[in-house]
């Protein structure tokens, strides 16, 4: 992604900042650039301006300052009708007062489409979401995942290059949630449009995108491949937000390229690996997660620093065991194993030493 | 109205105590199904052995009559109040009564007569009708049925009134000066009610003995005792009549018999000319014409003159050109309300969808001032428009100072239609805002993003997404601004002058002033069908279901 000049840029945001009352900063200087295709995920917790980028995007809101290129064009003075960009909206927004034929071939009468061409289209679309057979029913009769098919095939009858989605499945309940989000990456993929999706289930961003930016407090905190995301998180932030994470607390002692120490609250030192530290005597959160721990001595790399901890609590959930353990003061401290015929499963109470590569442990801001 | 049915079951989703039996029925057949052997025949049984479906009524039947505990306060109120008066009113409307019962025996004698012939008709009528005015001027009935028979017949109030104060003066004396000079005992009262005790004399006599009932029983209840009260001319005249028609055949009486055989050679006075006498126009067939076609205890009449027609001896027929106001009032109203309606929609919807739009804290502000006009008199406002809109009033005193007319050519916006339409619209308004914003208020504004995302400007997103779902609040708000403004009456009164007056100023002037009750019904029932008519067509194009209030 090294070469991704302003060119191939399909979306660009440029330092857009927005403020509803002239007092905060909902957006604070958001720079997003996004390649045509791309299945780009927005997530943060709720109130962290996802919407508002969305809004901007399509044309509802205008940003306060910076600038918003669509395929290399400002869109900022384009009113949202010309802007070509397929929305769907978390509560669908169906036309409740049409059928479904009439929801789709609404956005292809506005754009004078004749009228055999439209219906061919509109029933392409339906069965692209296998709804081929409700086009004359009413959004009322249907349920809330046919509904939300066809808000998809709305969003997608006119053919725009973009797609955004706000939360689209927050509405339906897991089983459903999760077939709607295949259904729609491969859809994506399929039609080779880009989307923007704005989700606050990590589950649901991880499995869908291509890349997920991280949002927080009006600031993209990191935006990188699910992967990346989970493996490597650049601050304390997207540790916590992504996963499950074991955070502990110290100060830096040395610092090199590859290498740092840090000695915990407790005095123990152990090996991270530097991430979001600069400097020696600095304040650090230090990140594990539960997966990368060990306690089994042979399978841990020789050199490895040990730590001491006790075991506060065993939960036994089938494909693995959950451990929780103290260790360096802090109580909630999680460990889990896979549930394999010759793994340990420890007992409350127990003293036992636990260790892990110093590449999986990151040294992050505090 | 069977969508008005069909609405009601949707809305009642909730279990109604119907539904629960049902349910208990089915159960039971589901249950007799399930049930082993032979036992299917077996109703379920509730603990104590009674059957569930009974034990199920029985407790459903004590929350029925709770329910109905609760609401008969209203349901007495409104059927005292309201359906009462209604039914009163539509009753009134055809009701004729007075006719026959005040001159009960003119109109039986009437039947024979032909109102084509052209002539008046002949004595018997007369006579009959001698007694009838005679007991009705006695109990003071003739001015109203004078007046009654005034609003189908110019002049008859003053026919009626006139031989009114001449009945009791007929030379009727004649006979009873003969029949007193054969028999002096007929002077007294005492031999009469002696005489009406037989069943045979009063077969005898049946004009009389009629006559006579009637006459007495007016006597009874003025105080007066019969036996002690002196002989009318009026019941010498039946007796004579009565004897010169039957001959007194079968009188128990041998007085009776004594005067029967001396009729033949008596002086004669012939009523017609009496009647004529008083008053010419007795002699007019069309007066008795008048009589004879309301003389039904139930009369089109009112309704006919309600649409400016009138039932004449001939048939129904349009009243004349100068008298034919109603229709014109009726059309009148109907487009008034149609143009007020129109008013508020234009005015109220902009207002509305603000008002929906606006944060909540700025829309309760806004929609202050929109009841505002809630809490001022109606008197008040009317006469407040009244100042803004005459002739020398702050809006022609503004656009003379402005320059924009002469002092001379003032603009007349008041006492017309123009001051009627726009002090009702004005006070009408809050009935179209309030269902137009609950309305709109339930419209997500993501409708109309979505129809923009979608690639509609923002007129198109407007106008087939948005209007479409306000329309169930325009519906409600045209219902009722329609409704109440077809049946104003203050406002119209007050800034109407003549040309922008309503239908219900009529009813109000029939009411307090004329008197014409009959016909205030007859146009009050048309004004309740016009409005019915209205709801039913409402109902065929838009449909009562896609009425909102909120
Ligand atoms: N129309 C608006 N007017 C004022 N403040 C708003 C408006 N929309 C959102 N906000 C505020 O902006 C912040 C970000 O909101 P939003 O973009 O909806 O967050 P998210 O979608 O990530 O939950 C929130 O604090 C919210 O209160
Ligand atoms: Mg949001």
């Amino acid at each position: 992604m090294a070469d991704t000049s302003s060119n191939d840029a399909f979306v660009e945001f440029e330092r857009v900042q927005k403020s509803y009352d002239g007092e905060t900063l909902v957006v604070k200087d958001l720079n997003l650039t996004m390649p045509k295709g791309e299945f780009l995920t927005m997530l943060g917790p709720s109130g962290s301006g996802k919407t508002t980028c969305l809004m901007m995007l399509a044309g509802f809101e205008t940003a306060t300052h910076g600038e918003i290129k669509l395929d290399g064009r400002p869109i900022n003075n384009i009113p949202p009708h010309k802007r070509g960009i397929g929305m769907v909206f978390q509560n669908y927004a169906l036309f409740p007062h049409m059928t479904i034929n009439e929801n789709l071939s609404f956005p292809l009468e506005v754009r004078k489409i004749g009228k055999s061409d439209r219906e061919a289209k509109v029933k392409r679309a339906l069965d692209m979401v296998e709804m081929g057979a409700f086009g004359g029913r009413r959004p009322a009769q249907l349920s809330g995942g046919q509904q939300q098919r066809i808000a998809l095939a709305r969003a997608l009858v006119f053919e725009p290059e973009l797609v955004l989605m706000d939360e689209p499945l927050g509405a339906l309940d897991k089983q459903l949630r999760e077939k709607m989000q295949f259904e729609i990456t491969d859809l994506a993929h399929r039609l080779g449009i880009t989307v923007v999706y704005v989700t606050h289930d990590q589950t649901e961003a991880l499995t869908m995108s291509d890349r997920v930016a991280v949002f927080d407090d009006g600031r993209i905190q990191q935006i990188a491949p699910p992967d990346e995301l989970y493996e490597s998180p650049q601050n304390s932030f997207v540790a916590q937000f992504i996963g499950e994470n074991n955070t502990l607390e110290g100060t830096v002692k040395e610092l090199s390229d590859k290498l740092a120490l840090v000695q915990l609250d407790d005095g123990e030192v152990i090996d991270c690996m530097p991430v979001n530290v600069n400097a020696v005597g600095e304040r650090t959160k230090v990140s594990i997660r539960p997966e990368r721990v060990e306690f089994q001595k042979d399978r841990l790399k020789e050199g490895a620093h040990l730590l001491k901890a006790t075991v506060k609590e065993f939960i036994y959930m089938g494909d693995v065991f959950r451990t929780r353990l103290s260790v360096a003061g802090n109580d909630d401290f999680i460990i889990k194993s896979r549930n394999a015929p010759d793994q340990v499963r420890l007992k409350p109470g127990e003293q036992i030493e636990i260790g892990w590569l110093p590449e999986d442990c990151r040294a992050l801001d505090a | 109205m069977s969508d008005l049915k069909s609405t009601g079951q949707q809305t009642a989703d909730a279990p109604t105590p119907e539904d629960a039996l049902h349910e208990a029925a089915s159960l039971d057949a589901r249950e007799a199904a399930h049930a082993p052997g032979g036992k299917a025949a077996g109703p379920v049984l509730a603990a104590d052995g009674t059957p569930l479906k009974r034990s199920l009524a029985r407790a459903l039947r004590r929350q029925k009559m709770r329910a109905l505990a609760l609401i008969a306060p209203l349901l007495i109120f409104v059927l005292l109040t309201f359906i009462a008066p209604i039914a009163d009113m539509l009753f009134r409307s055809v009701e004729n009564q007075i006719v026959s019962e005040t001159l009960p025996e003119t109109v039986v004698a009437l039947k024979d007569w032909d109102s084509e012939g052209g002539v008046p008709p002949a004595d018997p009528v007369f006579a009959a009708l001698y007694v009838d005015l005679f007991i009705a001027e006695a109990q003071k009935l003739h001015t109203r049925l004078g007046t009654r028979l005034n609003y189908e017949k110019t002049g008859v109030s003053s026919l009626f009134r006139k031989t009114g104060r001449r009945v009791g003066r007929f030379d009727t004396d004649t006979y009873t000066d003969q029949i007193t000079a054969l028999d002096p005992s007929w002077e007294d009262p005492a031999t009469w009610v002696a005489m009406m005790e037989s069943d045979a004399n009063r077969a005898a006599l049946p004009f009389t003995a009629r006559s006579w009932d009637r006459w007495t029983a007016y006597q009874l209840s003025e105080g007066d005792d019969p036996a002690k009260e002196d002989i009318e001319d009026v019941l010498f005249t039946t007796l004579y009549l009565d004897l010169r028609e039957t001959g007194g055949t079968g009188a128990a009486d041998a007085r009776i018999a004594q005067i029967a055989a001396a009729v033949g050679d008596f002086d004669t006075v012939s009523l017609s000319e009496q009647f004529a006498d008083a008053d010419k126009d007795w002699l007019d067939p069309e007066v008795w014409g008048t009589i004879k076609a309301f003389a039904p205890n139930y009369t089109p009449g009112y309704f006919l003159n309600s649409v400016d027609m009138q039932k004449t001896p001939h048939g129904i027929e349009a009243r004349p050109e100068n008298q034919q106001i109603y229709m014109k009032l009726f059309k009148r109203t109907i487009f008034m309300s149609m143009v007020i309606t129109l008013s508020c929609i234009m005015l109220g919807y902009p207002v509305a969808w603000i008002l929906a739009n606006l944060p909540t804290r700025t829309a309760n502000l806004l929609m202050i001032l929109v009841l505002l006009p809630f809490w001022t008199s109606l008197l008040v406002r009317t006469s407040a428009w009244k100042v803004m809109l005459q002739q020398q009033g702050v809006i022609n005193d503004t656009l003379v100072w402005l320059g924009i007319v002469g002092d001379a050519d003032r603009l007349v916006m008041i006492n017309n239609q123009f001051g009627t339409i726009v002090a009702m619209t004005h006070i009408l308004l809050p009935f179209m805002i309030l269902p137009l914003y609950s309305v709109m208020q339930t419209i997500q504004p993501t409708y109309l993003r979505a129809a923009k995302s979608l690639g509609a400007t923002n007129w198109t997103a407007f106008w087939r997404v948005y209007f479409p779902q306000s329309v169930p609040g325009i519906g409600a708000g045209s219902v009722l601004v329609c409704i109440l403004s077809i049946g104003y009456y203050i406002t119209p009164e007050i800034v109407g002058g003549t040309t922008g007056t309503f239908i219900s100023n009529r009813i109000a002037y029939h009411i307090s002033s004329s008197l014409n009750w009959g016909l205030a019904a007859a146009l009050g029932s048309i004004l309740l069908a016009a409005v019915m008519l209205l709801y039913w067509v409402y109902d065929k194009i838009v449909g009562i279901d896609n009425v909102k209030l909120g």
